[in-house]
């Protein structure tokens, strides 16, 4: 059995994959809840990301390492216990420094724990693969989380509400003045999902590898 | 027309396999098709040769719609010269409105029919006709202040999320023009309700004890609309371009019905449905908006305008027989339920209709097992 780097080429194609060819949200289409839910705007979304990117990156090393010690009978039971410690420490952290934020993100943190992507990555990787892989691998794939979270955040924050991060850009750039008005329905949960069908479009647009043939 | 003929056939040959613009023949074809009855014929299977194909329905559509459009273009002109207190006649009226009119009504064609020839050439199919009546419609459903660029915004998000996404006309599961007005009854509220959007009042100057509230809002609000049936059946009172005037429609929908494009079975129980609800809360009464008569509601707001243009879409309507008329005695349900139990929704025929058009397919299942059922009995 070769070792290869943890850096290798192999080894960066777990980091990459999620981002485009197998992304979470928009190819296997799982977390589509929180994705709605809150992309309102961008700093909850962010906070949001890295929220789980630290639950799944360490959730799977964590299930990495005890892969051998876990009797595969109630294998989802551990794996339900370690995400829930992982998610109340977030929590707590995320209240403890940002507690306007965390009080916007709600009951979403907490909603964490039943996040797909997470048990799925557990499930499919973490189980059978070391804890470096496992630690790439939830890196790529809260990458690819993230990203999708932040594309349609930054749409319907920019659309409507008309700020970024809470600084009012369309105002500074005047376009009130022409008779612009912030689009309402950007703002409601039924716009988040036709830009994530919309973001999806596109992907497939440029992705012929996932166009399926007929 | 010879003029058109001889420009069309000398730029032809670019349009052809291994012209120069060989990608731009979707758009080419829609203008020769458009202007001149094509030459071409099928090349296999059988086929029927009929004089009413796709275009010469829409242009029916678009004919029945010409009264409703023109009376709306007068009220417009009408109700803005009374509420400024300016005296007016019959064709000062009709020249306001019609110079109101005009813009919205060549922003929602050049817009739609825009996007419309994008996905064409970018997909290879032929530009299909059915954003002929879209484009009339929706104009017509807006209140007259509507901001052009708005118009703009919803025709592009209805066309392309309405209708391209599923695969163009005829495969779209909700109707464009609703779509649209849809999306900007919740993407700007503020232009697209209340008291203010529907009687251009120029700066604002009004008469004493004007009020600019549809009579849907007044009754809503207060139990009263302001108006008598007559005022209401003739159409001369606030509202969208196309929907106030029953009569008008009624003239478009004898049309529709004549001519047999527009299904007899959804119109009527559409209507039965609006008149069975109301009938309904009258026998409850709990409150003066539920005790007024039930003829009312299927003259006032977008109830009529809806009942024999939108619900009869003939794409998104049910396609049985017996489904055009459970879905359309639900939409009439719907729409005088909507407007007596949500107060923040005065108008229910959009949101019934859209909510409708889901369903229909589904009802259509329904219809025809039912229908297979009763034929096995007698097999067996």
């Amino acid at each position: 059995m070769s070792k290869d780097s943890l850096f290798s080429k192999k080894n960066m194609k777990l980091l990459s994959d999620p981002l485009n060819d197998n992304n979470p949200i928009t190819v296997q289409v799982l977390g589509i809840c929180s994705a709605l839910a809150i992309t309102v705007q961008l700093k909850p979304a962010i906070v949001m990301a890295i929220s789980v990117m630290v639950v799944l990156s360490v959730a799977n090393v964590l299930i990495s390492l005890l892969r051998n010690l876990i009797p595969s009978r109630i294998r989802i039971i551990v794996q339900l216990v370690v995400i829930a410690a992982l998610v109340i420490l977030v929590d707590q952290v995320l209240k403890a420094f940002v507690y306007d934020v965390s009080k916007e993100l709600s009951v979403f943190v907490g909603l964490i724990i039943t996040n797909c992507i997470i048990m799925g990555r557990l499930e499919a990787f973490a189980l059978g693969n070391t804890p470096g892989k496992a630690f790439l691998d939830g890196l790529g794939n809260s990458f690819g989380y993230g990203i999708i979270l932040i594309i349609v955040a930054f749409f319907r924050e920019l659309l409507g509400s008309g700020t970024l991060f809470g600084f009012p850009v369309l105002e500074s750039l005047g376009v009130y003045e022409l008779g612009y008005e912030n689009n309402g329905m950007m703002i409601l949960p039924p716009m988040a999902l036709i830009t994530l069908g919309v973001v999806i479009w596109i992907q497939r647009i440029k992705n012929s590898k996932l166009v399926e043939s007929k | 027309m010879k003029l058109f003929k001889n420009i069309l056939e000398s730029v032809k040959p670019h349009f052809m396999e291994g012209g120069k613009l060989e990608k731009m023949h979707p758009a080419y074809d829609a203008f020769e098709t458009f202007l001149f009855v094509p030459d071409h014929t099928t090349k296999a299977g059988s086929h029927i040769r009929d004089a009413i194909d796709l275009k010469r329905t829409m242009i029916t559509v678009v004919l029945a719609l010409m009264p409703a459009l023109f009376f709306g273009m007068w009220n417009v002109g009408q109700l803005h010269f009374t509420a400024i207190g300016e005296e007016f006649t019959l064709m000062s009226a009709f020249i306001f409105g019609a110079l109101k009119m005009l813009p919205l009504i060549i922003v929602s064609y050049a817009v739609g029919l825009g996007v419309e020839f994008a996905f064409a050439i970018s997909r290879g199919h032929s530009v299909n006709e059915g954003y002929l009546v879209t484009g009339m419609l929706i104009p017509m459903i807006m209140p007259i202040d509507v901001p052009l660029w708005m118009l703009a915004v919803s025709v592009i998000f209805a066309v392309i999320i309405g209708k391209e996404v599923f695969g163009g006309t005829g495969m779209n599961i909700m109707n464009p023009a609703l779509t649209a007005r849809a999306f900007l009854f919740f993407a700007y509220p503020s232009f697209m309700s209340g008291d203010k959007v529907w009687i251009n009042t120029a700066d604002g100057v009004t008469v004493d004890g004007f009020s600019g509230a549809t009579p849907l809002a007044d009754l809503a609000s207060s139990g009263d609309s302001g108006y008598s049936m007559m005022e209401m059946f003739i159409g001369m009172i606030p509202g969208s371009v196309g929907e106030t005037s029953a009569l008008a429609i009624l003239i478009g929908a004898v049309i529709l019905l004549v001519t047999g494009i527009a299904s007899w079975r959804t119109m009527l129980s559409v209507f039965a449905g609006g008149y069975v609800m109301g009938l309904l809360f009258n026998l409850w009464g709990a409150n003066p908006f539920m005790e007024i008569d039930p003829l009312a509601h299927l003259l006032l707001g977008g109830f009529a305008f809806g009942a024999v243009f939108m619900a009869t879409d003939p794409v998104t309507a049910s396609q049985t027989n017996r489904g055009k008329i459970i879905v359309g005695f639900l939409i009439g349900i719907l729409a005088v339920l909507i407007r007596v139990f949500n107060p923040a929704y005065p108008e229910g025929m959009m949101m019934a209709i859209l909510f409708m058009n889901v369903f229909a397919p589904l009802v259509d299942h329904y219809v025809i097992g039912a229908n297979i059922k009763r034929r096995l009995k007698r097999v067996n």
